[in-house]
């Protein structure tokens, strides 16, 4: 019997790593005052990164089904504010929200008639389905067709509004930590443990009183929810978006962040996530040969380390 | 009339490509039960294998060059489905559904973006146009050339399905599609005849895309993606793993999406084609001539 318990809270190791996460949570929180713009924008990114991951993490780390058009849901949590906040002038932090809700819907939309389906229908479904989004966004008269949305007001709190880059660094930031904390209680709960039991043996679980698709279908909602928050978060952090942001390599490059980091452990997809958006960032040079080298990456990986770079310190799942 | 008749025209055309493209899915996922998420990009390989021949052949390629370039493209298509399975996919068939799919995605990524650093990233234009005398038939232009691309598809499609169901080798496909480990045990060499299965399908999409370029004049790297996603699609609409399954499922597609754009307009042709795929999965999963592909593995 395959060992199901992956994600280990890290507390339970060791004294010294809350210690040590504080103290990193601390040099994170104050990287505007020693950082420069561009460190703290490619840092923004990273993090916008690490919750897309974290979300996607639930429907193909925790419940093992490919999902290949999970831009598809930022694009409706990114959506749903610029076209909120710029033709019905709504406060920002309620069309967050609704993104996050309307991209679960879509979630469940797309899911509930193909999760009883194997799962890799499910991966060609989603694939079209984030094909459908974007074409729909390039096409519609309200999304702004080609161009896009742009002039998406700024947010604000209170009086305080949103201005400069370290403001969204910092609610990045936030968003970052508590998807993490979120996405860990969720793996580790009463769900989590069904989302693994299905990955690992989907008859077995099913035996054992699981009811699969509302299981999977919870997954695939929540993983969603998540992809919209962070879609909501970047529309105003940009304050235009366009249908391209959101086309196939988008839904690739996160799924690379997971798979990189390790599947289902998310020290891994954080650190994949981080990875994604720093190392290209690094060799500016190779920029063209990016996809070529991130391709080549996904194959060896798969063959030779299948767990990821920073795989459970437990053991072995596969 | 006239109208109907071109858009029927079309229809076989472009339903050609996606039925030669679909053989290859659902051979390949009959066969390893492996969803080849690169299939598509193999008809792009087949059209820039096809475009460096004629480019080498230089300004007065006459029929000879076109006929090279055609089996260039199947056959380097061919062996180059061959080395994929062998170096990404073998290595994972006992591995989680999930590794081998992750892996595709990968290997999709390498041709594509292989292809965009050797030929450039723009729209290339094929250097052979086909003529196109042809003549009328109830109002509606029919040439040759599209009489060439009909007949060369049913040609492929019909050899096929007699190599599949006449002989040795295509009864060792099947047996394999039914059961891999006894089909092993009686003597059958299992990886060969599955780098068989992976050299037609490849091949067939290769040839498809060398005709397409030469068809629509002009190719780039990402052309097999919407048309491989669409051509997954046929191979559903008529029941993965069934070959006449794909081929009418091509067929039906092509109709569908021609008479579709006519009615919802060109900008929302492929929203229209994957919705076909949503609602088949849901309405029918086994499509129209499938087996039984809910069972669980």
């Amino acid at each position: 019997m395959a060992q199901l318990q992956t994600t280990t809270p890290l507390a339970k190791k060791s004294p010294l790593i809350p210690v040590l996460l504080a103290l990193f949570a601390v040099i994170l929180f104050l990287m505007p005052y020693y950082a420069n713009n561009y460190m703290l924008d490619v840092a923004t990114m990273a993090l916008f990164y690490v919750v897309l991951a974290l979300g996607l993490n639930i429907v193909v780390g925790y419940a093992g089904l490919l999902d290949l058009g999970y831009s598809a849901f930022f694009a409706v949590g990114a959506y749903t504010s610029a076209i909120l906040m710029t033709q019905f002038q709504m406060n920002f932090w309620l069309t967050f929200l609704i993104g996050g809700a309307l991209a679960a819907l879509a979630g469940i939309i797309i899911g509930a008639p193909t999760l009883r389906l194997r799962s890799d229908y499910l991966a060609i479904v989603t694939l079209g389905f984030g094909e459908i989004i974007r074409i729909t966004a390039l096409n519609l008269e309200i999304t702004g067709s080609s161009s896009g949305i742009f002039g998406i007001p700024r947010p604000s709190i209170g009086g305080y509004a949103f201005t400069h880059l370290y403001d969204f660094y910092w609610a990045m930031l936030l968003l970052a930590i508590l998807t993490l904390f979120a996405v860990n209680r969720l793996g580790n709960s009463r769900l989590g443990r069904a989302w693994k039991y299905i990955r690992e043996d989907e008859d077995a679980a099913e035996a054992m009183g699981i009811d699969r698709v509302r299981v999977k279908l919870i997954a695939y909602a929540l993983g969603a929810m998540f992809g919209g928050f962070a879609g909501s978060l970047f529309a105003v952090k940009m304050s235009a978006i366009a249908p391209e942001s959101f086309n196939f390599m988008q839904s690739v490059m996160i799924l690379l962040a997971i798979v990189f980091g390790g599947l289902g452990r998310l020290p891994g997809v954080v650190l994949g996530a981080v990875l994604v958006i720093i190392l290209p960032e690094l060799m500016r040079s190779f920029a063209e040969w990016r996809f070529l080298l991130f391709g080549i990456a996904l194959v060896v990986m798969m063959i030779f380390r299948p767990q990821g770079l920073w795989p459970s310190g437990r053991g072995k799942t596969e | 009339m006239e109208m109907f008749t071109q858009q029927m025209i079309n229809a076989l055309i472009i339903g050609s490509f996606y039925a030669l493209i679909a053989l290859g899915y659902s051979m390949v996922y009959g066969i390893i039960k492996l969803l080849n998420f690169a299939h598509g990009d193999l008809y792009m390989v087949g059209a820039f294998v096809g475009f460096a021949v004629l480019s080498l052949f230089g300004g007065g390629t006459g029929l000879l060059g076109v006929v090279v370039a055609f089996f260039a493209a199947l056959l380097f298509g061919g062996l180059l489905g061959i080395g994929i399975e062998r170096v990404a996919y073998r290595p994972l068939l006992s591995s989680p559904r999930l590794t081998i799919l992750i892996t595709a995605v990968g290997v999709s990524l390498v041709l594509e973006n292989g292809v965009m650093k050797s030929f450039g990233p723009s729209f290339k234009v094929y250097p052979v146009q086909l003529p196109t005398e042809g003549f009328q038939i109830f109002g509606a232009t029919l040439t040759y050339a599209q009489i060439l691309i009909i007949l060369l598809s049913v040609l492929l499609m019909t050899a096929l399905h007699l190599f599949v169901t006449r002989s040795l080798y295509g009864k060792a496909m099947r047996a394999i599609s039914i059961d891999h480990a006894a089909t092993s045990l009686m003597g059958i060499p299992v990886t060969r005849i599955i780098s068989l299965t992976f050299f037609i399908g490849s091949s067939l999409a290769a040839a498809s895309g060398m005709m397409a370029g030469m068809y629509y004049g002009q190719i780039s790297f990402m052309m097999g993606f919407i048309v491989g996603l669409k051509a997954f699609t046929a191979a559903v609409i008529g029941g993965i793993g069934s070959i006449p399954g794909a081929m009418l499922g091509g067929l039906v597609l092509g109709l569908l999406e021609s008479f579709g754009t006519v009615w919802l307009g060109s900008e929302w042709k492929d929203v229209f084609a994957f919705s076909i795929l949503i609602l088949i999965l849901v309405l029918k999963p086994t499509g129209l001539l499938g087996e039984n592909v809910t069972e669980r593995m």
